[in-house]
């Protein structure tokens, strides 16, 4: 579980968040919406540690971060696996050897060991031989699992998403929300995904939470986006006449 | 200000480079990689560029040297100081700084952009560490040798092209290179050289770990990298040279 208290961060005398509570709850898959400059990604950042907060309290498995020491850090960033909005593959390095490296850096297990891993991982993430090509050899959606098999490849208690269908057909986000909810309940990892997908919002979004100008304006369920009254989730969510529609159907059932 | 913060900053990325490796076997693939890439790849224009400033340094001497009083082995004698003392050093590193210093540029600003560094951060990974100390250890062990080649090969290729112009005798040209052997000399190119590596692998990684923006601020970084780069190793030499030499 992740929790977070009063949460606020500044760049340059321009704070973007404001003091954002939340509670990310093991199993679960909870998504992070708001317009552009909403302050998502900086919220992300600052949860993965990318930013340090300015004030509030980030705590993970009940242990603040602030009174973590470099060890305990350290461990936690390996019980974190991230899926960036451009996969942040590595490069250089093959299929195999992306997925491979946080086993290189964090285990000391055997190379058969860490092959049976890899090949396990990339079989569940639904790409098999592919093993030895590398990231600019593959689709879009093809890098969104390496990158997804690669955060979970260390079997991590925390999952984070940024804009994972961000690219992607509508067929193939389909595939990536559903894979990574199922990751999440077969593992119980604790998610959160960053979004602007509509559809993931519908689909996957056991727990939603709507920022607006690094405030956390509204928090609840898929089922209760359709019925909230909330104008500013109404506008941002049913902003296309296609969700207007979806909503209307939705409520007359 | 700029100027200030920035040297500040250079210096904090330093600190943040030389710790520890987290995992030693890694690290020691990683220089094995970077001497392929940043010094076995660069063997090439090394040679052929120190092979022909070499002839060049040989004929221009031959050339302005029509007075019968002073002698023709002095051709192989200024052909040698050049190349020991300032071409194989100083000449070589400027071209390296240009070729390696925007390799590395832009690799890591190409990394930043596209989140790579980001990820390791996250994976709990000292990025600077992992990234930038292989490179310094591979140009710096590296270099010196390259720097031994550019002086063989200059120096060879000064005999060659008295031996194709016919503007001077071999033996003059051999007599010349043996005398005032002075192996301090060789010491001082190759502590330069040393330096100069240290310079070419970290400026130009300054500029592309802390790249801000997309592809057009990484080409900007690397155009300031290299000048940068280049600037750097002038500075240094002139000191270093009033330091070992005088």
């Amino acid at each position: 579980m992740i929790e977070i208290k009063g949460i606020k961060k500044g760049f340059n005398g321009t704070e973007v968040l404001k003091g954002i509570d939340a509670v990310f709850e093991s199993g679960k898959t909870s998504l992070i919406i708001g317009q552009s400059g909403s302050g998502k990604t900086v919220f992300l950042k600052t949860l993965l540690g990318l930013h340090l907060p300015d004030d509030g309290m980030i705590s993970y498995g009940g242990i603040t971060t602030a009174s973590m020491d470099t060890n305990a850090k350290r461990q936690l960033k390996q019980d974190i696996g991230m899926v960036f909005q451009g996969s942040a593959l590595f490069d250089s390095l093959t299929v195999e050897e992306n997925v491979m490296f946080p086993l290189k850096m964090f285990t000391k297990q055997t190379k058969k060991e860490m092959l049976e891993r890899v090949n396990f991982v990339l079989n569940r993430v639904n790409l098999t031989n592919n093993n030895q090509k590398f990231p600019a050899e593959l689709s879009g959606g093809m890098q969104k699992r390496v990158a997804i098999a690669r955060a979970i490849v260390t079997n991590p208690k925390y999952l984070f998403c940024d804009e994972p269908n961000s690219g992607l057909d509508p067929r193939t986000s389909i595939v990536i929300d559903n894979l990574i909810q199922e990751i999440t309940e077969e593992c119980n990892i604790t998610t959160v995904i960053n979004t602007h997908d509509m559809n993931s919002v519908m689909e996957i979004g056991e727990k939603i939470i709507f920022l607006q100008k690094g405030l956390k304006e509204w928090e609840g369920t898929s089922k209760d986006i359709f019925k909230t009254d909330n104008e500013a989730v109404v506008n941002f969510v049913y902003s296309s006449n296609l969700f207007k529609k979806v909503r209307k159907v939705y409520l007359a059932e | 200000m700029t100027y200030i913060k920035s040297i500040g900053a250079y210096v904090i990325m330093l600190k943040s480079v030389f710790r520890r490796p987290q995992k030693i076997k890694i690290f020691r693939e990683a220089v094995f990689k970077e001497i392929d890439d940043l010094g076995v790849k660069s063997i090439g224009i090394v040679a052929f560029i120190s092979f022909f400033i070499g002839g060049v340094v040989a004929i221009q001497t031959a050339l302005n040297l029509d007075d019968p009083i002073i002698p023709k082995d002095l051709i192989g004698f200024a052909t040698k100081r050049s190349m020991i003392l300032e071409f194989s050093s100083t000449f070589i590193m400027v071209i390296l700084a240009g070729k390696v210093g925007s390799y590395i540029t832009s690799s890591l600003g190409t990394m930043r952009v596209t989140e790579q560094i980001d990820a390791l951060e996250v994976m709990g990974i000292n990025s600077l560490n992992y990234l930038v100390l292989p490179k310094i250890i591979a140009t710096v062990l590296f270099y010196p040798f390259l720097v031994l080649l550019a002086m063989t090969l200059g120096i060879l290729g000064g005999w060659v092209a008295g031996v194709a112009t016919g503007l001077f005798e071999q033996h003059d040209y051999i007599t010349g290179i043996r005398i005032e052997f002075d192996p301090s000399l060789i010491r001082y190119s190759l502590i330069k050289s040393s330096v100069f590596a240290f310079l070419i692998a970290t400026v130009p990684s300054y500029f592309g770990y802390y790249v801000k923006g997309g592809s057009l601020e990484v080409g900007s970084a690397s155009t300031k990298a290299v000048v940068w780069t280049i600037v750097m190793i002038i500075i240094t030499n002139y000191f270093l040279t009033q330091m070992l030499l005088s």
